[in-house]
């Protein structure tokens, strides 16, 4: 079967017209205003049967978002960069009233300074807000993702609401080849939003009362903590559905020359690409590599995690974001998951890179393997890596001398 | 303009309670009681849409006074709240997924903080975008709930807790209050009213007169707050008498635009017995008197009654300043 040609943007569109979403509140921001135009265009000509409003601010956007799944309706909105961290207040909120709407995310740098292209610190910002966070490599894991992410955030177990993220430009602008689900199955695996309960007169609710008390809001933080564990198991079945109906497979993490890999690198998102022709390089070398792939960001996927990775030399943690004072913010989570495994990697290496969209080659990413095997062959202590080539450095320090006045 | 009204004195206010008794806000609370008399005119089917405040902590799960719907939602968004609760029901009633008789009216409810300071966007926003709904702010001209602080709502002359009255800073709070009234009506919204608990019959015929519009609007009510301002509880109603005597809180509503005084005192309380009721103006009279700060309180007080009267067409006999006293 052969893919329409679609951009990120229109495949996270589409998605959500797919799954027949009832609310669309939005808010531009580059790169993610495509996906708000694409859903207001559909409505306007009557291709998509949802209520469309522009807010005038994230915030608000959210707000109006959670609002109005605890109403009953099924919500979809987007968002990126300097939008995702004003939500960042209202993001908890969301997931604390157990919303199960749907957020794509299309990353993008976070100021200062102003960067349009993607690293991860916008949606790494509401890592810790509650909400599911699934990330794609492609336009097609886009759109499917989407549907995904309903049929998981919506199950009763769950109940929470989710993050789709897509790379700004390397997906929200490159057209891909993409097979839109058919309608009719889309309906079967997401039937409509049955909320438990929502705001009626006849059956008046409360939601978001405060709790004044410790012990009542530890109950409910982990109860949000359990809903969102079993987020994986039920993504999982889910997805067997899905593949069954769509012929797509996907789960929480995906190996790529795994089987008797030595050296493995960790990577997440659209760069996933660039790290399998880098792998493939190294491969045509004689060198033992492979990578791994995180889907699903949030719940953390310990146990894919350390069954994939348990018994290789050495692993390398490509972070596309950065915590200054500390390093790469994926890095610490892996390396804790493996801490206490028999046979794990004898270093793990924290390499922090394509910061702001940076242009990576797959020498740079072959750097990364040399690395990796200078440290198992020298029995050597990792020393975080961040990504620079020289040339680049050469044109920043033209740059510096220009705004010096110097040339 | 004489229109239908179910309400023609105070007897007429309905006996349904939409609040139960022993909620956890402060005795004598101006606030609490505006919203138990606002809902009475809506009737049951209401969902309050909430931003941060004093009315936040009486929904300490598991236990509501309000036998309606309650969603609480963050310091600066309740109104986008509403649109996203109001959105919700118009399209789930649109496409057949609830029925009609589920539907309700949205109404935020929030203090001065959120109305006048942290929320304005948001409000600005839902006006903007013509929002059905109702916006109740009770106004006790502070951050009530977490001590009061001064908010843009809080009056010339008001000692707060950051605004403190000192040698330095003899009149407290320097800057006058924020014409919210004005700013609404400058957003063109349909309906925009205050409110004194005092004054129940115009109160409850203003809140009537809103179910009747369409789009966004304003009840600002006044809220007596016997712990911020320092008064005694059971004094909280007759304040909001002496407020409304005194011409320092003019009742009176726009619809479409045109401004009409629902209540004109024939002649004006010294404002000066208002403010010696309350601890928060204490400053301007002990250990001395501050002659400027009252009379300025005054002048400006009869600047209003005087340009209202002017473009309404009534006259108010307005006290002495004591400049004008002065020979």
């Amino acid at each position: 079967m052969k893919g329409k040609l679609l951009t990120g943007n229109v495949a996270a569109a589409a998605g959500a017209m797919l799954a027949r979403v009832d609310y669309v509140p939005a808010y531009p921001i580059t790169p993610q205003t495509e996906i708000i135009e694409t859903i207001a265009d559909w409505v306007r000509e009557g291709k998509m049967d949802s209520k469309f409003v522009q807010l005038e601010s994230e915030h608000s956007m959210l707000t109006a978002a959670g609002a109005a799944s605890l109403a009953g309706a099924r919500v979809f909105t987007a968002t990126s960069s300097q939008g995702m961290l004003y939500t960042i207040e209202m993001l908890y909120n969301v997931s604390g009233w157990r919303a199960p709407l749907v957020l794509a995310n299309v990353s993008r740098g976070v100021a200062a300074p102003i960067v349009l292209e993607p690293d991860h610190n916008d949606v790494l910002a509401a890592r810790d807000s509650g909400f599911l966070q699934l990330h794609s490599e492609t336009c097609q894991e886009v759109t499917d993702l989407v549907l995904l992410a309903y049929r998981v955030a919506e199950d009763r177990q769950v109940m929470l609401p989710a993050i789709v993220n897509l790379d700004g430009f390397y997906l929200s602008f490159t057209r891909e080849p993409v097979i839109l689900p058919e309608q009719k199955k889309v309906d079967r695996f997401l039937p409509p939003y049955e909320p438990v309960t929502p705001l009626r007169a006849s059956k008046p609710v409360s939601r978001g009362s405060s709790v004044f008390e410790g012990f009542l809001y530890s109950y409910f933080r982990y109860n949000q903590h359990g809903a969102a564990l079993k987020a994986k198991e039920v993504f999982q079945k889910a997805a067997e559905e899905f593949e069954g109906l769509f012929g797509r497979g996907y789960g929480p993490v995906e190996g790529y020359m795994l089987d008797d890999a030595d050296y493995v690198i960790v990577m997440s998102n659209s760069f996933t690409a660039l790290g399998r022709q880098a792998v493939k390089r190294m491969r045509e070398r004689g060198v033992k590599a492979g990578l791994l792939k995180l889907l699903m960001v949030r719940p953390f996927p310990t146990e894919e995690i350390i069954s994939a990775l348990r018994g290789r030399k050495v692993v390398a943690v490509f972070d596309q974001n950065l915590a200054p004072g500390s390093g790469g913010i994926l890095y610490p989570e892996i390396a804790g998951a493996l801490y206490h495994v028999r046979g794990r990697p004898n270093a793990i290496l924290p390499v922090v890179g394509a910061l702001g969209g940076k242009q990576t080659t797959a020498k740079e990413l072959g750097a990364v393997f040399d690395e990796m095997i200078t440290i198992e062959r020298e029995g050597k202590t990792p020393a975080p890596m961040f990504l620079m080539r020289g040339d680049e450095l050469t044109r920043v320090k033209k740059m510096i001398s220009v705004a010096e006045g110097k040339s | 303009m004489a229109t239908a009204t179910r309400f023609r004195t105070l007897k007429d206010m309905p006996t349904e309670d939409y609040i139960s008794p022993g909620n956890t806000l402060c005795a004598g609370c101006g606030g609490i009681l505006a919203v138990r008399i606002f809902h009475k005119v809506l009737g049951p089917n209401v969902a309050w849409v909430n931003a941060a405040g004093c009315m936040t902590v009486t929904m300490s799960y598991p236990l509501s006074p309000l036998k309606s719907n309650w969603l609480y939602t963050a310091f600066a968004s309740a109104p986008a709240g509403a649109q996203g609760v109001r959105d919700a029901l118009d399209v789930l009633i649109a496409k057949g997924k609830m029925p009609a008789t589920e539907d309700m009216k949205v109404v935020v409810v929030t203090g001065d903080g959120a109305a006048y300071d942290i929320g304005l966007q948001s409000t600005a926003g839902a006006i903007d975008r013509r929002l059905d709904f109702y916006y109740l702010c009770y106004d006790n001209e502070a951050y009530g709930n977490t001590g009061f602080q001064v908010s843009s709502s809080t009056p010339y002359g008001s000692a707060t807790k950051t605004t403190p009255a000192t040698a330095a800073y003899p009149v407290g709070n320097a800057v006058k209050k924020k014409d919210l009234f004005e700013v609404w009506r400058s957003m063109k919204a349909p309906y925009v009213a205050t409110l004194a608990n005092s004054h129940g019959v115009d109160f409850l015929r203003k809140v009537e007169k809103g179910t009747g519009t369409r789009g966004p609007k304003l009840f600002i009510a006044f809220a007596a707050c016997p712990t911020g301002w320092g008064f005694d509880p059971r004094e909280s109603v007759e304040l909001e008498k002496l407020a409304v005597a005194t011409g320092i809180w003019p009742l009176k509503e726009s619809v479409d635009g045109v401004v009409r005084h629902t209540v004109v005192p024939r002649a004006l309380t010294p404002v000066r017995d208002y403010l010696k009721t309350q601890e928060r103006f204490s400053h301007l009279f002990e250990p001395e008197e501050n002659a400027g700060a009252v009379a300025a309180i005054q002048e400006s007080i009869n600047r209003y009654w005087a340009e209202a009267g002017a473009r309404e067409g009534f006259q108010v006999k307005l006290p002495e300043t004591p400049a004008e006293k002065a020979p």
